[in-house]
């Protein structure tokens, strides 16, 4: 069985800058991708890679099976891509556009689905208005739509949420879920590291054009301290607790709290020794801390 | 095929948009050195036997307009997308390299017939008769926008700012339209100079669409035909070639 995406020993140089240094990882039908990284981590130029944008220097990749060099018109009707940077043709309206774009895919005849997608993008009455006269955000919700205009198997956005305001991000999440849902692949970068916790399955972590992490979103939290739990205690932290102390912090106790279940323990142990609980909290931890801990050069 | 057509039709439909600057205003300019030429020139001795100086003008003006105008289309419509980013759009649907440079072409040969046509028919009233030969007229009004369609879309893809392709038109399309014979018979040239003008592509273009309506120019229409044919092919075929391998555009 192929994967949607397979990326292999894909390397990239810029005159003197290493931009992608022997990237390789697949991405399976019907995932949910996150690819992570500060700026200029090479996510762009991986995806310009994955899209014929660019070539890369050595290394292959694949879209659906198909070779994005030597199988590239095949590897193209297969690929919806949304670039990072707004761009749009100022001499059209949004539904002219989304027309053309089809055009170039060879698609005719593509109204029904243009419709839809309008819909479900909220620009059903911008359909014949100038692009030069859409917002910013409006702009980019268009760049969605052309991604799409040949229903690809695979979809990859860079960014779409940039400069996107709360409410559409929200509807265009509900919208690439569904997209998810009816089996296509999604592969997203985000610097809102929220985004990619509560909707992806599957994280790599890029930087200075290495892949540093990849890994189950569920693996990548556990893995990285799980819980904490700050206590403010009545009396001094018992002995018996000091192995799980991680730092103490304006008067209260930071513990380490593997699971969840520890915590019954830890309250037994507070009980015996007659110190009392006057405030508690327990945090999870979140892709941003796994996040700023991998970019620090920390290990999980 | 499909990917062919609709960039045609988007080219087509980018300059129509926008179509009284990029027919209206070269059509008028066109107009205007008709009237001054003529004007100032019409004393100016027969340039053919029985061709007025003034109707001798105006098939030189109107291929001019249609090269630069068939230049300008391709040239200035690439660098557009190429600046403003929308390139992309073109860049990720699986277009063949013959249908981009396709379409690009067709859409700068129909911008430069249009521009023809306008300029002809504002023209017409200082005395021009119809076409003696209009099928060798038509020819070159195609391949003559053709190449420099094509050369249009060569520069449009080389230059990576504004004014490196303002630097290509002035100095190397306008000179080369400009000494081409429009305003003049190079058979009226010191030889030094009619031997320059023949290494002008654009001389040809211009001799052998007037050879069109007249009859008769300064070269056989033959040589003039071998001459704008071989430009037209040998341009194409690299360009073409340029585009496959993703100069410029696919990094
Ligand atoms: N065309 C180019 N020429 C030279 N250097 C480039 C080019 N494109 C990208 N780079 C460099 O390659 C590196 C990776 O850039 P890239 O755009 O892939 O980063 P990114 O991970 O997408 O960052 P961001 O989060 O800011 O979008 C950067 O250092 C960038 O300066
Ligand atoms: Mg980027």
């Amino acid at each position: 069985m192929t994967h949607a995406i397979s990326i292999d020993a894909v390397s990239k140089r810029f005159a003197s800058l290493q931009a992608l240094d022997h990237i390789s990882f697949t991405v399976e039908h019907g995932e949910f991708f996150a690819l992570l990284g500060p700026n200029g981590a090479g996510k762009t130029t991986l995806i310009s890679a994955m899209a014929g944008l660019s070539r890369a220097d050595s290394g292959q990749i694949r879209i659906m099976g198909h070779d994005v060099v030597a199988e590239s018109r095949a590897a193209r009707m297969k690929l919806g891509v949304v670039p990072q940077e707004l761009v749009f043709d100022p001499f059209f309206t949004v539904r002219e556009t989304l027309t053309f774009q089809s055009g170039y895919f060879g698609i005719r005849h593509n109204d029904a689905w243009i419709d839809e997608l309008l819909h479900k993008l909220g620009l059903t009455d911008k359909a014949n208005v100038n692009m030069r006269a859409l917002s910013g955000g409006m702009k980019r919700r268009v760049m969605v739509a052309q991604a799409l205009v040949h229903r690809p198997p695979v979809i990859v956005l860079d960014e779409p949420t940039a400069g996107v305001d709360v409410e559409l991000r929200q509807s265009l999440w509900a919208f690439v879920k569904e997209l998810n849902a009816a089996g296509h692949t999604i592969v997203l970068t985000t610097h809102y590291l929220e985004e990619a916790e509560a909707l992806c399955s599957r994280i790599a972590m890029m930087k200075k054009g290495r892949l540093i992490a990849l890994e189950n979103k569920d693996t990548l939290l556990s893995r990285s301290a799980a819980r904490e739990v700050s206590l403010q205690l009545s009396g001094p932290l018992p002995a018996s607790l000091q192995p799980l102390s991680l730092r103490q912090q304006d008067g209260r106790h930071i513990l380490a709290l593997p699971d969840i279940a520890k915590l019954e323990q830890v309250l037994s142990e507070l009980r015996l020794a007659a110190v009392e609980v006057r405030e508690l909290s327990v945090h999870e931890t979140d892709l941003e801390q796994v996040f700023v801990k991998l970019m620090h050069g920390g290990q999980l | 095929m499909y990917g062919f057509l609709t960039l045609f039709k988007k080219e087509i439909l980018r300059f129509w948009k926008v179509g009284f600057q990029t027919v209206m205003a070269p059509v008028l300019t066109a107009l205007l050195y008709q009237m001054i030429f003529s004007h100032v020139l019409s004393q100016h001795v027969e340039a053919y036997p029985g061709v007025s100086y003034t109707a001798f003008l105006i098939p030189g003006l109107a291929m001019m307009s249609m090269a630069q105008n068939a230049f300008a289309n391709s040239s200035s419509s690439l660098i557009q997308s190429k600046i403003t980013g929308n390139i992309v759009f073109l860049l990720l649907p699986p277009i063949s390299a013959p249908a981009f440079f396709g379409a690009y072409l067709l859409a700068s040969i129909v911008r430069g017939l249009v521009v023809g046509c306008g300029v002809l028919l504002v023209t017409a009233w200082f005395g021009l008769s119809l076409p003696a030969q209009p099928l060798w007229l038509l020819a070159f009004a195609v391949l003559g926008c053709g190449v420099l369609g094509a050369l249009g879309i060569m520069a449009g893809i080389w230059a990576d700012k504004f004014d490196q392709l303002a630097a290509f038109q002035n100095f190397l399309i306008m000179p080369l339209t400009f000494l081409s014979g429009v305003f003049y018979s190079i058979n009226s040239l010191p030889p030094l100079w009619r031997s320059v003008s023949h290494l002008n592509p654009v001389f040809y273009m211009i001799d052998g669409f007037r050879y069109g309506f007249f009859g008769q120019a300064d070269v056989s229409p033959w040589l003039s035909l071998a001459v704008v044919g071989g430009c037209f092919v040998a341009l194409s075929l690299w360009v073409m070639r340029l585009i496959a391998s993703g100069y410029k555009l696919r990094h």
